[in-house]
């Protein structure tokens, strides 16, 4: 197990690499940074001297180790627009980005087991149909008409929920969370429907048609031989044993879900990284573009080794092939 | 005479298709004593699996029961509500599967399965259970049970693993346990011994056992009776000694008469020419009648009712006095 860790973390280690070189790159081939910096009229000279202080004149992999040597500090360098550290800015930005993914993803997760696991029951029914029904307009809708589509029936028609926003927040420490407040819920409830729509309907697909496999195997017929409950077989025995493939997409969509907030973000104007990164793109703002590509490549490593891990906790067949690999 | 653990009564087993209702088992009668082996024995798709499905309440739709009667120890379970008969799959009624290698849930591990299966039906306590769970594996002879239940399935090989299966139809001490092909996936060697393990707790507890199988040596070793069975049919029924030695029914003749044997230096096996009619296309009269030797005309147009015939009961028209040409039985 110990081993297997250690061979992901590497492995993990080489996409860092990876990103971290084209990340490294729009520095070099999206303009000279020194004229980011200085104005139109600077001398020659004084360009040169800045060139040398930001040490933009060493060897290019010099340049990129001591670019990886900070970035593995958290140093990403200071935004161009706002005249501030990009970490600063991220951190600043991250809480509302995280608890926005994590409300999505328990979201997707709660009614795409559930719709999926009554589906798969009871695939005939009325409510089946209409749940693949659901799940057909989820998976079709782009994010943005359907974030338009809630913010006008429920903010403009109904007037029961914010159009735009965080509502209020409370810090705790450096983060700020707005989990705490009763317009920090409201204003959270349709920005999670609308990013966590499309994995609801993934996941409850795959539920679904797992579900519907399980359910023929020998080991179901042989529990309903031994004459255990139908509760037991459905949500222990059947259950369980479609949980791997929903982990997988579970995980990775999570990535999905913290890397394409931006849509969200930009349609419910949500103060997260998202946000901060169109906002980034419009005014070439390569150091925070940078930053937020290594950390979203971060974020996807991490994520597919906590999967990697969870399939063994749910999967013992697993656990031996990576005591003895093969 | 004491009560019959299981007695099938004139039982009927339809499958609802889009081409019209298929009959899978057409009206067949037997019962089960006490500690009694009753081996069934038949082609593939001669209706033994869906028998066995069929008493324990388990026929998937399009499936149905659509007549007889099915008596455990004389309560009439073929048409009890779901709930109740659930409670009585796995207490009252065991079943061992095919192939042990898929018959267990992969991502528990036996000892979950144990005790679940035993808590659902008894009132042991968890410890209990446990307790029940290791007794049940050293008698189903998995050595070191109190090491190996907290296992994985996939860490034991298919013959433990058929053990286990055993130890979990075991669990809640059945009247009847419906072996469906026990043996087919395992090893030789593996075989004899998972048989002679049902035959020994059997004996020990008692308990009526149906084994659906075709593979005619392991019913010689096991059964005391046995059921040949023909598109969804019981040609023959009776002492096992009797039908394997004696067959009446001329596909009984024929299925024996298959069997390779030591003793008699046989050069080719008999065969019986072509092959059991598809459900769809069951011949009016005896459904054995277009592979018959000694088919004669009444054959065509009368279906056969099963005849007792010294200790057997035969479904053919040869042993009927009445109009069997006299020359034809052998």
């Amino acid at each position: 197990m110990f081993a297997f860790v250690i061979r992901r973390a590497l492995q993990a280690i080489g996409v860092l690499l990876a990103v971290g070189i084209i990340s490294f790159a729009m520095f070099r081939f999206a303009g000279d940074p020194v004229n980011q910096i200085v104005s139109l009229d600077t001398p020659a000279a004084e360009r040169e001297q800045v060139r040398r202080s930001l040490g933009l004149d060493d060897p290019v992999p010099v340049q990129f180790a001591r670019y990886l040597a900070r970035a593995v500090q958290g140093e990403f360098g200071v935004s161009y627009q706002f005249r501030q550290p990009v970490s600063d800015l991220l951190a600043e930005r991250m809480p509302a980005t995280l608890e926005l993914a994590f409300c999505a993803t328990l979201f997707a997760i709660g009614f795409g087991v559930l719709m999926g696991v009554y589906s798969g029951l009871k695939r005939d029914s009325f409510l089946a149909k209409v749940f693949q029904t659901i799940s057909l307009i989820g998976i079709s809708l782009p994010t943005f008409l359907i974030g338009i589509l809630l913010i006008y029936l429920f903010s403009v028609i109904l007037g029961w929920l914010p159009s735009f926003g965080r509502g209020d927040t409370v810090r705790l420490g450096w983060w700020s969370t707005g989990l705490l407040t009763a317009s920090g819920w409201k204003a959270l409830i349709m920005p999670s429907i609308t990013l966590g729509l499309f994995q609801m309907t993934l996941i409850m697909r795959i539920v679904r048609a797992e579900m519907l496999e399980v359910l023929r195997t020998d080991y179901i017929k042989f529990a309903r031989a031994r004459g255990l409950s139908t509760r037991a077989i459905h949500f222990g025995h059947a259950l369980k044993n479609t949980l791997v493939p929903v982990i997988t997409i579970v995980g990775l969509q999570f990535g999905s879900v913290i890397a394409f907030a931006i849509i969200t973000e930009t349609v419910f104007q949500w103060p997260g990284m998202g946000l901060l990164f169109v906002q980034a793109v419009q005014n070439v703002d390569i150091p925070i573009m940078a930053a937020y590509l290594m950390l979203v490549a971060l974020i996807f490593v991490l994520i597919n080794l906590a999967v990697d891990i969870l399939y063994t906790i749910v999967d013992p067949r697993l656990r031996t092939s990576i005591r003895q690999p093969a | 005479m004491t009560q019959p653990v299981l007695s099938v009564r004139d039982l009927r087993v339809e499958f609802v298709t889009r081409r019209g209702i298929l009959k899978a088992i057409d009206g067949i009668s037997f019962d089960i004593a006490k500690g009694e082996v009753l081996g069934v024995v038949g082609e593939s798709g001669a209706g033994k699996s869906v028998t066995g499905s069929a008493v324990i309440g388990l026929i998937d739709p399009p499936g149905r029961i659509a007549g007889g009667e099915v008596l455990l120890s004389g309560m009439r379970i073929d048409n009890l509500p779901p709930e109740e008969m659930r409670r009585v799959r796995g207490k009252r009624i065991g079943m061992i599967f095919q192939d042990p290698l898929t018959s267990l849930n992969p991502l528990y591990r036996v000892s979950e399965q144990l005790i679940e299966t035993i808590r659902t039906h008894t009132n042991l306590s968890a410890s209990g259970a446990r307790k029940r769970a290791i007794d049940l594996l050293a008698e189903v002879g998995i050595p070191a049970p109190e090491r190996r239940i907290d296992s994985y399935p996939h860490e034991f090989s298919g013959g433990m693993r058929q053990r286990v299966v055993i130890a979990l139809a075991l669990c809640a001490e059945p009247e009847l346990i419906i072996a469906d092909e026990p043996t087919t996936a395992l090893d030789v060697s593996v075989q004899a011994q998972i048989i002679s393990l049902l035959k020994r707790l059997g004996r020990e507890h008692g308990t009526a056992i149906m084994l659906v199988t075709h593979d005619m040596g392991v019913i010689a070793e096991t059964a005391d009776r046995v059921a040949v069975m023909y598109a969804g049919r019981i040609a023959e029924i009776g002492p096992v000694r009797d039908v394997v030695q004696n067959p009446l029914h001329p596909y009984a003749k024929g299925l024996m008469g298959a069997i390779p044997s030591l003793e008699s230096d046989t050069d080719r096996l008999v065969q019986i020419p072509g092959s059991m009619p598809r459900l769809s296309a069951i011949p009016p009269g005896c459904p054995f009648n277009p592979r018959c030797p000694y088919v004669f005309d009444r054959c065509r147009v009368e279906r056969p009712e099963p005849i007792q015939h010294s200790e057997h009961r035969v479904a053919c028209h040869l042993y009927d006095q009445s109009s069997a040409p006299s020359e034809a039985v052998a």
